[in-house]
């Protein structure tokens, strides 16, 4: 059902009923490694590159979630999944071998949200009875792509964000034990004529500062409502520069319970710089950690919003702005209602 | 930024830039500069070395010791780079590692493994110089440049 003017209240409550958590060698050294079902050793993942190791995981979290939610992959009805690489084939091919009715999304690093914000509208509007939702990167495919990896003997600024390795993935249903999505808010696309990717976290913070607002405003509550606001990727600067503009704006966002998942997955001493990004990220930490606490009863209600930036490269090096998007999707735990 | 880019931006995209640039960590400098500075002039010495080597056990003269020299340093490259040293020696030193030869060396063979899985033609034939083409292309042609100024001045300039 909508609400104010870009968020869906889902009456009906469609509930989380498993997550599928799967990440690489230098997620495993990380601040959370027990947020993941599966960590590989190996980057490959045994495939003969960079893109079938990221499909590879994204296989393997959607057969995780599956397992763990005891559901067959049949009564499945559809998969919402995207990525980052062009044109989305890793997802693509993941999608093909699960042969589930697949609908791509893309809001890069937001598309965890995304798919999750679809799906629970599809549920709540009783259009499935079995949803997955997925995203997944991959480190090295993604450097590949769209920066300039270190690799090539080029120093990164501060600013810059490593991209996770790994896939998350979540299995969204009618009814049944697991936290229940109750609210969705989705973003509008911000332009502040940023042009440098690697400042994406600075770029971005404006979005997800929006969508906080947006969110707040539609749902007519105040940000205390919530336990924990968890941004996607900001990282240290874009955290900063959000928490920042929500004060101005009068939004009282205490710093303590804003949290991003970009600084959660790593530890201080690896050399992320600013922090995580990816769409993995936001996916991986919302369900491996953050939803495990809802489960656990350590958290009672939570606002996911992820963060991401929709350029490309061809939009970078014809020097365009940077444009950004941020979802928001409060979960919530079982027999909480608005 | 450049003022005339900054004049394109809307007045609150250059608040927001303002505000954002007021939190940015910003790039150590002079930290980069000195750390540059001795990973770059260490790189020489280490080219030094194998140049004095060369003059003295091969008998090459200084002119003639500049060809192996290079080729060594780039073998060297190559296995540091195939074992995955060269990029964390490239994000403490910035320009020090990027600007001697041993750089230019990097960035061929960094772009030559990672395309690799594109196949030998497509993939490491047309991406292996994605990074040292420009350098390439724009090296030539100012050498082209100065040939040109040079003959000019010695040809007609009567120096």
């Amino acid at each position: 059902m909508l609400k104010g003017h870009q968020s869906w209240i889902f009456e009906n409550r469609p509930s989380i009923l498993s997550t599928g958590t799967i990440g690489g060698p230098f997620e495993a050294k990380g601040k959370i490694p027990e947020a993941f079902d599966i960590l590989h050793e190996d980057m490959w993942v045994n495939q003969d590159s960079w893109e079938k190791a990221q499909q590879k995981m994204l296989e393997e979290a959607l057969q995780t979630t599956l397992k763990k939610a005891r559901v067959e992959k049949e009564k499945v009805e559809f998969l919402i999944a995207g990525d980052l690489i062009n044109q989305m084939t890793p997802t693509s091919f993941a999608a093909s071998t699960s042969s589930i009715p697949f609908l791509g999304a893309f809001s890069a690093c937001a598309t965890s949200m995304e798919s999750l914000a679809l799906a629970a509208s599809i549920i709540n509007a009783k259009g499935a009875n079995y949803i997955l939702c997925a995203a997944s990167s991959h480190n090295a495919a993604t450097e590949k792509q769209f920066r300039y990896p270190t690799e090539y003997g080029g120093q990164k600024p501060p600013t810059s964000q490593w991209t996770v390795t790994g896939a998350g993935c979540a299995l969204v249903a009618q009814n049944g034990v697991g936290p229940s999505v109750t609210s969705a808010t989705i973003g509008k696309v911000a332009d502040m004529g940023m042009t440098d990717p690697f400042n994406m976290g600075g770029a971005m913070a404006i979005a997800a500062a929006d969508t906080i607002e947006a969110h707040l405003r539609d749902m007519q509550i105040d940000p205390s409502y919530y336990d924990l606001i968890i941004t996607g990727d900001l990282g240290h600067i874009g955290r900063e520069v959000s928490l920042d503009l929500l004060h101005d704006r009068d939004i009282p966002v205490e710093a303590e319970k804003y949290v991003d998942c970009g600084i959660t997955i790593y530890r201080e001493d690896q050399p992320v710089l600013a922090g995580g990004s990816g769409a993995a990220c936001s996916a991986i930490v919302t369900y491996g950690h953050y939803l495990q606490e809802v489960i656990k009863g350590n958290l009672q209600k939570i606002l996911v919003v992820a963060t991401g930036s929709l350029h490309s490269t061809l939009s970078i090096q014809q020097k365009a702005p940077i444009p950004c998007i941020a979802h928001a999707v409060s979960i919530e735990a079982r027999g909480e209602h608005l | 930024m450049g003022d005339k880019k900054k004049q394109k931006l809307k007045p609150n995209q250059q608040q927001y830039q303002a505000f954002q640039q007021k939190r940015e960590t910003k790039r150590p400098i002079f930290k980069n500069c000195v750390k540059a500075f001795l990973v770059g002039g260490f790189i020489c010495f280490i080219g030094q070395l194998i140049s004095t080597f060369y003059i003295y056990q091969f008998n090459f003269t200084e002119k003639t010791a500049g060809n192996p020299t290079i080729a060594t340093l780039i073998v060297i490259t190559m296995l540091l780079t195939g074992f995955g040293v060269y990029d964390r020696i490239a994000q403490f030193a910035g320009a020090g590692s990027a600007v001697p030869v041993t750089g230019f060396g990097n960035a061929v063979i960094s772009s030559a493994i990672e395309y690799r899985s594109e196949g030998f033609i497509l993939g490491v034939g047309s991406n292996m110089l994605k990074l040292a083409g420009p350098v390439i292309v724009y090296g030539v042609f100012s050498a082209f440049v100065v040939a040109i100024i040079k003959t000019i001045l010695t040809q007609w300039g009567g120096f």
